[in-house]
């Protein structure tokens, strides 16, 4: 068992200040590898120490799988820590550390390549009795009929090598099917040079649902409950909560049972999120993708289940094992989370770098904000927007969510525009308050238009 | 007023099609200096460089290895010491080209590839970096004469780091 006593953190933003956090905790030293727009930002301060890797542009930085593996050689550092984004999902940045006796805060480069595969992926699930979107190849009219009855309608017929919608036909009545698959397989054929089809179950009202496991590498996993993350805009998330709301007990442990299923199946090592999507209208889940990495959204899991997700995988990394089993996981009352992103809802959420002048994240019981931004901040533009993260805690949803309006409208940010109008519109929102909403929710709510009430001012 | 990274990216166009070297822009708090070109030049960086234009592709000899290109020297408060600095006004710093393991020679035991007092043109090697056992060759960029090595051989340089100064002849 090797003891990590120094990290290389290969990231920014508010993942790289949280990871040190938490390595401050466990008396590990830090050495941040930041991009040249990043040598000043608070993690760069955080940091114990920080080396440049090169400019801005995260090809020619942060996405440098070499210099991040010299890097860490050349500080001595035992590990690096890959963050989410960037390179923490490429298997070379894990192999590279294989060869190099450097240990990966993550999964095997092996482990990382089977769930990037989509159709691996998928193969992966089956054979762990994991529920896929139903469906599949045919030839004929007569196999497209026969299959069809047994995926029920509405259903989808799409390209095999298709892509952007072309050759796609949505089936809302089986005596279709034949007249929209001759014409799905013409427009496949002229659009692609090649006519094959396939059919797949349609999700009317689809919710993501997510399930987050720890694995020790050597088959044992656990799960720490699901994430419910529905409220998207464009596959973007912006709000996270859990537990998911208005699932059944069995429902619950059915989708947390499949998670873990998934991980085992792979021997998972560290972190990972399995994500389903979840056909409200059939009562019935689907396997959609595994991420082998910590997730932007973890800080709700830890707020309910107390556990520290980043010294955990540290732990797993090092040899330590899972220190926890299914039954230290008890989760208590409710967590949300609000993605703050420098974007302008006025103009289309449209990116909004530059200077933050002043800036009042929300404080109180209950209340945890993870972020790289303070007055002064700079938000460069060669990045993704995400500023801050708040999350608030409740005994159960109505506190949690009382407490996240009042966190909401208690920020102020000035100097770049910021999506907090949008949030205190959601939080504000009957549906939303309901719970349980789909994931055609926001754009439901943007063709609405913007909310009456009162929103934050952002500068 | 706030600057998109689509804006940044039209003003860049702008300024490349301009016959302008150096472009400052101030509006309601947001600052923009872009700079054309990739000559050398180790001024301070300003405090509030919003979006540094990416680089335009040095001009400079087309080698199988990375240029040694005027990567912008900085000056920062909390970077680690040996940062690039200004030096004297005429004296110039060779930045690192790329953060790697430095070394003054092509071998070890080796005679080192330049010493203090030695004349170099732009194209003159002055060291090596490697970077996971991949050698890049570091080249003066500027003709003139060592004045004084500030990066220690087999050591780890940042990207933009100071590795020599230089005092340039014309």
């Amino acid at each position: 068992m090797a003891e990590i006593r120094r990290i290389l953190i290969a990231n920014r933003g508010e993942i790289a200040a949280r990871i040190i956090r938490t390595c401050r905790t466990l008396g590990i030293e830090t050495v941040l590898a930041a991009s040249e727009a990043d040598r000043d930002s608070m993690p760069a301060r955080l940091a114990d120490r920080t080396v440049c890797i090169g400019p801005a542009r995260p090809s020619e930085s942060y996405l440098k799988i070499e210099t991040i593996v010299q890097a860490a050689l050349g500080v001595q550092a035992q590990a690096i820590h890959p963050g989410y984004g960037f390179l923490s999902e490429r298997a070379g940045l894990a192999r590279l550390c294989e060869e190099n006796g450097v240990l990966f805060i993550g999964p095997t480069a092996t482990q990382i390549e089977a769930v990037g595969d989509k159709l691996r992926a998928r193969a992966e699930a089956e054979a762990a009795s994991v529920p896929v979107v139903p469906g599949g190849a045919v030839d004929s009219v007569e196999a497209a009929r026969s299959l069809a009855q047994r995926i029920g309608a509405p259903l989808l017929v799409k390209a095999v090598g298709g892509g952007g919608g072309r050759g796609m036909k949505r089936v809302d009545r089986l005596e279709d099917l034949p007249h929209l698959m001759e014409l799905a397989s013409s427009e496949a054929g002229a659009a692609f040079g090649d006519a094959r089809v396939y059919l797949e179950r349609f999700v009317t009202r689809g919710r993501h649902v997510e399930v987050q496991v720890l694995g020790d590498g050597a088959g044992r996993v656990i799960h720490l409950g699901e994430r419910d993350c529905s409220v998207q805009r464009r596959y973007q998330k912006l709000i996270e909560e859990t537990p998911a709301p208005g699932l059944t007990r069995s429902f619950r442990g059915r989708i947390q049972g499949a998670g873990v299923r998934f991980a085992e199946r792979l021997a998972y090592r560290g972190a990972g999120t399995v994500e389903f999507l979840v056909d409200v209208e059939r009562d019935a889940f689907y396997f959609l993708e595994m991420n082998a990495r910590i997730q932007v959204e973890h800080p709700v899991t830890e707020a309910v289940t107390g556990v520290d997700l980043v010294a955990e995988q540290i732990a797993i990394a090092q040899g330590s094992g899972l220190r926890l089993n299914q039954r230290d996981v008890q989760p208590r009352g409710w967590a949300i989370e609000c993605r703050v992103n420098a974007e302008d809802p006025a103009r289309d959420f449209q990116p909004s770098p530059g200077r933050v002048s002043e800036v009042a994240w929300p404080i109180g019981p209950g209340i945890r904000v993870d972020t790289h931004v303070g007055s002064g901040s700079r938000i460069p533009p060669f990045y993704d927007s995400l500023m801050a993260k708040i999350v608030a805690h409740g005994s159960a949803r109505p506190a949690a969510l009382d407490r996240l309006r009042e966190a909401i409208a208690a920020t102020r940010v000035a100097g770049v525009a910021t999506n907090l109008p949008f949030h205190a519109q959601v939080l504000a929102d009957p549906e939303f308050a309901a719970g349980g909403v789909d994931t055609g929710f926001v754009a439901r709510l943007l063709r609405r238009g913007p909310s009456s009430t009162e929103t934050p001012s952002h500068g | 007023m706030t600057l998109t990274a689509k804006d940044v990216a039209e003003i860049t166009r702008l300024l490349e099609q301009s016959n302008f070297d150096e472009l400052y822009l101030e509006l309601d708090g947001v600052k923009l200096s872009l700079r054309r070109g990739a000559g050398a030049m180790p001024s301070a960086r300003s405090s509030a460089v919003q979006g540094q234009a990416p680089p335009p592709a040095p001009p400079g000899p087309s080698s199988s290895v990375p240029p040694a290109r005027g990567a912008p020297a900085h000056t920062s408060s909390d970077a680690p010491a040996r940062a690039a600095t200004a030096g004297s006004a005429s004296n110039h710093d060779i930045p690192a080209p790329l953060l790697g393991t430095f070394y003054r020679a092509p071998k070890p035991g080796a005679p080192a590839f330049v010493e203090v007092g030695s004349s170099v043109d732009e194209e003159t090697i002055i060291g090596i970096i490697e970077v996971m056992k991949l050698m890049n060759t570091v080249r003066a960029g500027k003709r003139g004469r060592i004045v004084e090595i500030l990066a220690r051989d087999g050591a780890l340089v940042e990207y933009g780091e100071a590795l020599m100064r230089l005092e340039p002849t014309s």
